[in-house]
């Protein structure tokens, strides 16, 4: 199946008084229909950068420097701002972290869905109207045929989420990039959103990039994972190799790090120092300083994605040796 | 085996918040008075050197305890015990006051942007006067310094020049600038990455280790809990609902909602498979549901649980506050974690 979502060697750079900050470099990967792409990686890694790449809102100075993003074969880094923004909404569903910034206070609930409906789809008020109400119900706002009468305050956060996950879909976007949508729920409520939201993919065969730094969202949503280091795609492949079987040492310290909830620990592994600021990008393997198995090469030069069997790491230990066989 | 005596005890501590409408509005509207109980009736006791931990939905009152162990919010009835002494009392004197201090969840908004990380860290030892001159108070900022692995030097810098995890350290240097016995840390890695939460979690289990030090650790995070915790006490809309010695609550959590909340946790063992979420949402806590407050959303509950409320009840090594269990009827429960 051909993918909806490629991304092709992407780069993005801010120009600063101080000289260029490169934020992403040769980021590559795709997503296919129904496909749900998890990218995880610390604070400031590149992960929101990615997905604002690609639904045309970098925050300017930043800027997209290099690579292409095609969307159903057809190119979208180029377009004008007018011409994306017919392709969000329309084509790309965008969710973000905070559901009160999404939803506009003075309409209800049902006006939003109707009005997001009536600009993207060629169907009548009427049709509109009725689909509102099973979008609420689908996404399980309890009582839909009165609720799509309420506004956003009177709903709790986790029914707000909700309704901002029905405004993404109702235009039956063919990719959704989700950045960190369920990280101001509980996690009782994460639950039934991420549910949610991945029955969803599944059913309208959406493509969807969720963003997270919470490895158990990822463990239990996503069909492949890319982890994202210092601006880059250190590892990216099936969920459960990534998760039980990581190739890239980062990826590695990453997972032994997470507190084990079925048994206590004496100490938790911990990966020492920092990821560093893009202003001090280390030479070579980006992860060199802090990385348990750096050996000569990874100071000099910089590893590009390899086949590191189950996944692609981008890392030395996977480099072919020169006399293989 | 006799219980060790209680360092810290809160006894039937409860918190009320009034959330009315302006008089006007309400004398328009013939609308009463809203009372929020953000904390109703909550009992717990720490023993010396041990932690106990919270745990909870949003908004069940977890922070609203903590504020109230170290005297931030006075309580609208029930007392705190902290030594022996009423919380009261204990705050009066500085000498008591500097025993206890807080670490919270934001490591952002907590240290004041335009002061040097020494002037921030030293804030403590100036306040409580525990250094005669300026050389002790730059020696003690140094070793404090040291001792959540930051450099003397760093004293020098101001916090934006700090990563999260960094800035976290600063708060806990700073906490333990007064030598407390006993820290309430409210979330205290919430906001950080795992990589830099195991790094954190490990420095506080040290400093508990190596100086003896009492918590109240506070979290959303079961697997976080499960760590640090030698008792843990489950939250439902201001009610403690279970309070159990850490291993206990893991192996055989009784309450309903303490199940639900373990059945909701993203298992890493279990990639690729969807968790049970719980059903239904957080009520209001300005209007909480009759009898017990998790009727609502409890598979087991029956007539009897919407009208009388459960009393935190000894039960299989815990103490638990659910009519299901104190009847025996909680087997049927499918088996959480
Ligand atoms: N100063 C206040 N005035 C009015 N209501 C308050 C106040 N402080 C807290 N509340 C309410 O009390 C309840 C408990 O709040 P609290 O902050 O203790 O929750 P929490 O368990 O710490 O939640 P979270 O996990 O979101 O931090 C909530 O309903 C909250 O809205
Ligand atoms: N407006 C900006 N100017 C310069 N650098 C920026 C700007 N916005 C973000 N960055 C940097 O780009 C990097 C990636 O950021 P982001 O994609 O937000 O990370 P993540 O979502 O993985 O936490 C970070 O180092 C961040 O500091
Ligand atoms: S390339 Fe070298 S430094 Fe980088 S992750 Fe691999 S072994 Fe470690
Ligand atoms: S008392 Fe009743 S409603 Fe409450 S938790 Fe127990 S069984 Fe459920
Ligand atoms: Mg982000
Ligand atoms: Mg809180």
């Amino acid at each position: 199946m051909s993918p909806i979502l490629e991304v092709r060697d992407l780069r993005v750079e801010f120009p600063t008084r101080r000289g260029t900050l490169v934020a992403l470099d040769g980021v590559s990967f795709s997503i296919a229909p129904g496909e749900v792409l998890g990218v995880v990686g610390e604070s400031g890694a590149g992960k929101s950068m990615t997905g604002a790449a690609i639904i045309g809102l970098l925050e300017p100075p930043g800027r997209i420097a290099g690579g292409q993003i095609l969307l159903q074969g057809k190119r979208i880094d180029n377009l004008r701002y007018d011409q994306m923004r017919r392709i969000r909404g329309r084509e790309i569903g965008a969710i973000f972290q905070d559901p009160l910034t999404t939803l506009n206070p003075l309409y209800t609930v049902g006006d939003q869905l109707i009005e997001t409906m009536l600009t993207h789809l060629p169907i009548s008020p009427a049709v509109a109207k009725r689909r509102a109400v099973e979008w609420l119900e689908m996404v399980g706002i309890p009582a839909a045929a009165q609720r799509v009468q309420s506004y956003p305050h009177e709903f709790s956060g986790g029914m707000r989420q909700r309704v901002v996950i029905a405004l993404a879909l109702c235009a039956e976007p063919k990719l959704i990039v989700a950045d960190e949508p369920t990280t101001a729920l509980d996690v009782s409520i994460q639950a039934q959103v991420i549910a949610l939201l991945k029955r969803l993919a599944r059913e309208k065969g959406t493509a969807m990039m969720l963003v997270t730094h919470d490895m158990g969202v990822i463990a239990e949503t996503a069909d492949r994972v890319a982890v994202m280091y210092a601006g880059r795609i250190a590892e990216i492949g099936p969920v459960r190799e990534v998760v039980k079987n990581p190739q890239h040492p980062y990826t590695a310290g990453l997972m032994a790090s997470i507190p084990p909830l079925d048994r206590r620990v004496e100490r938790l592994a911990q990966i020492d120092g920092a990821m560093p600021r893009l202003s001090a990008i280390p030479q070579g393997c980006a992860y060199n300083p802090r990385c348990p198995r750096v050996f000569s090469r990874c100071a000099v030069e910089r590893p590009e994605l390899l086949d590191a069997g189950t996944t692609l790491a981008a890392c030395w230990l996977h480099a072919k040796a020169m006399t293989d066989a | 085996m006799p219980e060790p005596a209680p360092f810290v005890e809160a006894r039937d501590l409860a918190r009320y918040f009034d959330v009315s409408r302006p008089v006007l509005q309400r004398l328009f509207s013939g609308e009463g008075r809203r009372i929020l109980r953000a904390v109703d009736g909550v009992s717990f006791t720490i023993p010396k050197g041990t932690t106990l931990s919270l745990v909870g939905e949003s908004g069940c009152g977890k922070s609203t305890v903590a504020r109230l162990i170290v005297g931030l919010y006075p309580p609208t009835a029930g007392r705190v015990l902290f030594d022996g002494q009423d919380l009261r009392q204990a705050r009066a004197a500085a000498s008591q006051r500097r025993r206890m201090q807080m670490i919270f969840q934001d490591p952002y908004a907590s240290l004041n942007p335009r002061w040097r990380v020494e002037d921030i860290v030293a804030e403590p030892i100036r306040a409580f006067g525990l250094e005669k001159d300026a050389a002790g108070v730059r020696d003690r900022v140094g070793a404090l310094l040291t001792q959540v692995g930051l450099a003397p030097q760093d004293g020098a810098k101001f916090p934006h020049e700090f990563s999260g995890g960094q800035r976290q350290r600063i708060s806990i240097a700073r906490a333990l600038s007064s030598s407390p016995e006993f820290l309430v840390c409210d979330e205290p890695t919430s906001a950080l990455d795992v990589s830099v939460q195991a790094q954190i979690l490990n420095l506080m289990m040290d400093l508990q280790r190596r100086l003896g030090l009492t918590y109240l650790f506070i979290s959303h995070n079961l697997a976080v809990v499960r760590q640090v915790s030698d008792t843990i006490g489950v939250m439902y809309l201001g009610r403690l609902v279970e309070v159990s010695p850490a291993e206990t609550l893991f192996q055989a959590p009784q309450h309903p909602y303490t199940r639900a909340l373990m059945e909701a946790i993203p298992d890493m063992a279990m990639a690729g498979h969807a968790r049970a979420p719980v059903g239904g949402e957080v009520p209001s806590p300005i209007d909480p549901p009759t009898g017990c407050a998790f009727h609502p959303r409890c598979p087991l509950a029956n007539t009897r649980c919407k009208v009388e409320r459960p009393e935190l009840l000894v039960a299989g090594g815990a103490m638990v506050a659910c009519h299901a269990v104190q009847e025996g009827r909680a087997t049927s429960m499918p088996e959480a974690a």
